[in-house]
């Protein structure tokens, strides 16, 4: 069976479109009619995906958009199962809720990327807006599971939030990075902005470069962490720089903090 | 059947059914993995008055372990699910976490899972971090060398206790020598553990005593010493006896031990004061598996 394609009509389109309804599991089992006959939100109206997207294939399982632009909103929202591939750049809210399953997106993609998702791969080949795997507004809890790979930057307050998962990101982070995490690891290999961990209460900010720390994180010293090893040696199935046996190190110097917060979360940044 | 001028008793040893899990603890080098799997599986000879029976089933290279480092693999059998979760985690806590560069990895995929690090995690006094690395859960525990690194679980299956055979020899050197060279021989199978000190045990026990208190007491039929005042089971040329046990994972592991063990004794032979294999038979009161040796040595 082929992957259920669909490509995009109007590049790009006038208004934003919620994608949230095709995903897999809601797809599994419909005909190319019923999915062309699925209404999407498009701005203000409702529009038939079949308006929208030339629609081939068959396997719902492997759902390929293809020609897609920053105005398609929701891909793989709630995604429990399958594939989704993106061929272009993706909007807001990119796998939120996700509990299972892979997205892979070629370009870059919005804000709230994997926002308060739950078990899955995301991989971004691109940039990644700001909140990445954060909790949406008003939220407590951001990413709860699962993994997020970032080839490219990510924005301002990655991970925000972040209760457990793993964000991994081969470029640079913005500002604010981690903050508020509750639990979870986030490595970053290139640069992070100003006050990375803010407000975090546990959770681990690995990062490849000495940050510029808020005032509230105290120095540990320096270290060899048993952990690392394991860590690194479980990225090895990832496409990705993180999979590279010669980029793992177990030789940190370690900051505790937010002292402000709970002071249970660390910095480890690699000698 | 006689092997190299060894009688091999028409007989079976009786075990019964256990619960059992395996660790995998590692260390700086093997001469600490080792250190601390000894200290855990000290004083866990015989569930009679141990609560379990423990042993090291063998050292691991490091590419055999989770972290890369050298280890030792441990095995732990107990009577039930409680007691063998409880053995685990008192073990663990003062032989493994106390230990200098210790890591305490599960050794056993699938079964259910009991609690390995997962309330040892609490002597972190809050300062513990939780880590799921490849979907299993981790504990780090500071502690004053570095970190103790545990994995949360690890997994409790079915099991056999109490496989065995005896030796009959002519001499307790003799009896000694030829279980040594057993032991050596079953080190190599794996999912077996001989619990006992270095492997052997000298005082078999029968079940039941004349004392209301105790469950088991010494073996008479096989008392050397006894022999014009019990009904015994040896000839006179029978000088001393030892006893083999033998926990494995399952029926056919313990099988293959018998069998590997039985003939490095044959091995040595009637030459070497050798004179008969037997084993431990209670008459069917001790347990549900049955261990024929000359099936086992057919």
């Amino acid at each position: 069976m082929t992957s259920l394609t669909f490509t995009l009509i109007e590049t790009p389109p006038s208004q934003r479109i919620d994608m949230s309804p095709l995903v897999c599991q809601k797809l599994a089992g419909l005909s190319l009619d019923q999915i062309a006959g699925i209404e999407l939100q498009c701005g203000k109206q409702k529009l038939r995906v079949d308006q929208l997207f030339h629609i081939t294939g068959s396997n719902a399982d492997d759902i390929s958009i293809v020609g897609s632009t920053g105005k398609l909103d929701l891909i793989g929202k709630e995604l429990a199962s399958g594939n989704i591939s993106v061929q272009g750049e993706a909007g807001a809210y990119l796998g939120m809720q996700m509990k299972g399953g892979t997205i892979n997106v070629i370009g870059d993609v919005g804000l709230y990327a994997g926002c308060e998702m739950k078990n899955g791969l995301i991989q971004i080949e691109g940039d990644a807006g700001d909140f990445l795997g954060g909790a949406l507004p008003g939220n407590k809890q951001g990413m709860k599971g699962g993994t997020i790979l970032v080839k490219g930057n990510v924005g301002q307050r990655a991970g925000d939030h972040m209760r457990r998962g793993q964000i991994l990101v081969e470029g640079n982070a913005g500002d604010y990075c981690g903050s508020r995490m509750v639990a979870g690891t986030i490595a970053v290999m290139g640069q992070v902005g100003r006050y990375a961990g803010y407000a975090m209460r546990r959770g681990t900010l690995l990062l490849w470069n000495q940050p510029q720390l808020p005032a509230t994180f105290n120095d540990c010293g320096l270290h060899t962490l048993a952990f690392l090893p394991m860590l690194f040696a479980s990225f090895k199935s990832l496409n990705s720089r993180f999979a590279d046996k010669a980029i793992a190190f177990n030789r940190v110097r370690r900051f505790g903090g937010d002292m402000a917060e709970a002071g249970r979360g660390e910095v480890l940044v690699k000698l | 059947m006689i092997i190299n001028g060894v009688t091999i008793d028409k007989t079976f040893a009786e075990a019964f059914p256990m619960k059992a899990t395996r660790a995998i603890i590692t260390a700086q080098n093997e001469k600490w993995a080792m250190i601390s799997a000894q200290a855990m599986t000290g004083f866990a000879t015989s569930v009679i008055a141990c609560g379990c029976e423990a042993g090291i089933e063998r050292v691991l290279s490091p590419d055999e372990t989770p972290d890369g480092r050298p280890g030792v693999a441990i095995m732990i059998y107990a009577m039930g699910g409680k007691g063998l979760a409880k053995q685990l985690e008192t073990r663990a806590g003062q032989c493994v976490l106390t230990s200098p560069t210790s890591a305490l990895f599960s050794g056993i995929e699938g079964g259910k899972p009991i609690p390995l690090g997962k309330n040892l995690r609490f002597f972190g006094d809050g300062f513990q971090i939780a880590k799921k690395i490849g979907g299993k859960r981790y504990w780090r525990v500071p502690v004053m060398d570095g970190e103790f690194l545990t994995e949360a679980t690890t997994g409790m299956v079915d099991a056999v206790g109490g496989g065995n055979f005896l030796v009959l020899a002519e001499s307790q050197p003799q009896a000694l020598a030829a279980c040594e060279a057993a032991i050596e021989a079953m080190k190599q199978i794996p999912n077996v553990i001989m619990p006992f000190p270095g492997g052997v045990v000298r005082s078999g026990s029968k079940v039941g005593s004349k004392y209301k208190a105790l469950s088991a007491s010494t073996n008479d039929a096989f008392c050397p010493t006894l022999k014009g005042v019990t009904r015994t089971d040896l000839s006179p040329e029978i000088e001393s006896v030892m006893e083999i046990v033998i926990d494995g994972l399952t029926k056919e592991d313990i099988d293959r031990a018998m069998r590997v063990g039985i003939q490095a004794v044959c091995d040595l032979g009637a030459a070497n004061g050798i004179k008969r294999i037997s084993a431990g038979n209670y008459g069917g009161k001790l347990g549900p598996f049955h261990f024929h040796l000359q099936e086992i040595m057919a």
